[in-house]
């Protein structure tokens, strides 16, 4: 069968089996092996993208059930080849990863839920992965990862010494005006960690 | 993990899937695809053809008819989470729902699929058998409604007929002013499999005693169950006499033993639990504009 997806932005077409799923789709037809197979069964989390921007299990789903459909994997989360996204940068910060076997599905976890929340308590950090199993971190660092990543987003905007960033505030600040840069995070963010966080 | 070969068609008119249905014996319908997948891979499940009605137009939404709110079957199960309608209508169902199996899984599982799955721990066909839902299924011969007690047969048995789909569930809306729902459920870890789970809805008057009351338990037999505490209409609902009625009820139980849980301890956790899910409803009562 012809399907055809939006995969990071791009139109992509492929002649698939219809029993092959959108995860081995990406992996074999595309050739995007960040999203990762583990149990192939809808356990793990391993292979967690987003589907018209929603985060859905790629194993669960048949590449021609997907067809027409806008997919977002990891490959498509940095702003451009070399460089982290702010949720990837923050992964590496605070230790968030260690085999980096579970870290894509995480990372887009995590992206869904920093889509919808910009300061989401632990509570709501813990619900947002708790279908994404990891062996190495024991999860600690990764909900960390994910609290540093939404307090960088959510303070991104905010021009520095004209107003302390707040928790719980508007993600866009409301005296800023028409021109408030909505494209200014990884600016801001890079501003923060010269090095892309790392020392 | 590779399903065995099948072949795929997406119609877009419940006729023609119901003429798929009916022509090949071993023809399902997929939706969110959530749990059939799963069994496809690991081929407890080796369909000849898979009937997607995931995009068919007119089966997804969330209205309300009268006094009933109705959920259309391919209906995200995420959808309904995050809808305002089912906030304030169906309280039951929004607090059962962030229960259903991750977030990842919400967002193609459906309302729908769930109850055409039957699975006995599930949440969704657990509201539905507390609140007296109408399950409706349509075939060649039009849509037949069905009492959700009547729809669920067996683990993983309902009675849809083998060329019929589940086109939407009717979900009666209660117009007392003072509800309040709660749902608790046991299992190894969050989101999985409930060993037991029981919803609770409750009517309050304006003095606190309670003028309408639903119970159910699921994960404990077979099928989801709905249990007869009638008799705590009129009472101030106090906690000795939610228990006692509660375990007089509970005693009706038909409990299953696997390597999870004995029977013992289903029917036992279901006394606790279903009390516990009263005692929440009843605390967490919120007023309605409008309510009688
Ligand atoms: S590979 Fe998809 S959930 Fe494990
Ligand atoms: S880092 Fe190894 S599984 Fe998560």
């Amino acid at each position: 069968m012809k399907v055809e997806l939006t995969i990071n932005g791009t139109a992509r077409t492929a002649e698939v089996e219809a029993r092959k799923t959108l995860l081995d789709a990406l992996r074999e037809d595309f050739q995007l092996t960040g999203t990762h197979a583990g149990c192939e069964h809808g356990v793990c989390g391993a292979c967690t993208v987003l589907i018209d921007g929603a985060p859905a299990r790629s194993c669960l789903m048949f590449a021609c059930q997907a067809d027409g459909y806008d997919i977002t994997t990891i490959e498509g989360m940095a702003p451009a080849p070399g460089e982290l996204s702010v949720i990837q940068d923050a992964f590496c910060e605070t230790h968030g990863m260690q085999c980096g076997f579970c870290t894509p599905g995480m990372v887009l976890a995590a992206h869904a839920l920093l889509a919808r929340e910009d300061s989401p308590d632990r509570a709501a950090i813990v619900e947002a992965i708790s279908g994404n199993i990891c062996r190495c971190t024991g999860y600690g660092q990764i909900v960390e990862a994910i609290a540093l990543a939404a307090e960088r987003l959510r303070t991104a905007n905010t021009p520095r010494g004209v107003r302390p960033p707040q928790i719980g505030a508007p993600h866009v600040d409301p005296d800023a005006g028409e021109d408030a840069p909505g494209a200014g995070i990884l600016e801001a963010a890079d501003a923060d960690m010269p090095h892309g966080g790392r020392p | 993990m590779k399903p065995a070969p099948f072949r795929y068609v997406r119609p877009t008119t419940l006729g023609e899937a119901c003429a798929v249905l009916a022509a090949e014996e071993d023809a399902r319908v997929i939706a969110g695809g959530q749990t059939l997948v799963p069994m496809l891979a690991m081929r407890l499940a080796r369909p000849s053809t898979l009937v997607d009605i995931a995009r068919m137009p007119g089966l997804s939404g969330i209205a309300r008819d009268g006094d009933v709110l109705v959920i259309g079957a391919t209906t995200r199960q995420v959808e309904a989470e995050r809808s305002a309608l089912v906030a304030r209508d169906l309280p039951l169902l929004a607090a059962a729902l962030p229960w259903v199996g991750h977030p990842p899984t919400r967002t193609r599982g459906t309302v729908g699929g769930s109850c055409a799955n039957a699975d006995p721990s599930a949440e969704i066909p657990l509201v539905a058998v507390t609140l007296d839902a109408e399950i409706v299924v349509e075939d060649e011969s039009g849509p037949m409604p069905m009492l959700a007690d009547d729809f669920f047969i067996g683990p993983m048995i309902t009675a849809v007929p083998p060329s019929g789909i589940l086109t939407a569930v009717r979900f009666p809306v209660w117009d007392e002013a003072r509800i309040g729902a709660a749902f608790h459920e046991i299992s190894a870890r969050r989101s999985d499999f409930a060993f037991v789970s029981a919803a609770a809805q409750v009517a309050r008057d304006a003095e606190g005693r309670c003028t309408r009351i639903a119970l159910g338990i699921g994960g404990v037999g077979d099928r989801p169950v709905k249990l007869d505490v009638s008799g705590l209409i009129g009472t101030a609902l106090d906690a000795a006499t939610v228990a006692a009625a509660v375990h007089a009820a509970a005693a009706a139980l038909e409990a299953t033993s696997d390597l999870h849980a004995s029977a013992d301890y289903r029917r036992r956790v279901a006394v606790t639990l279903g009390a516990r899910a009263i005692a929440d409803a009843a605390a967490n009562i919120q007023a309605k504009e409008g309510g009688r």
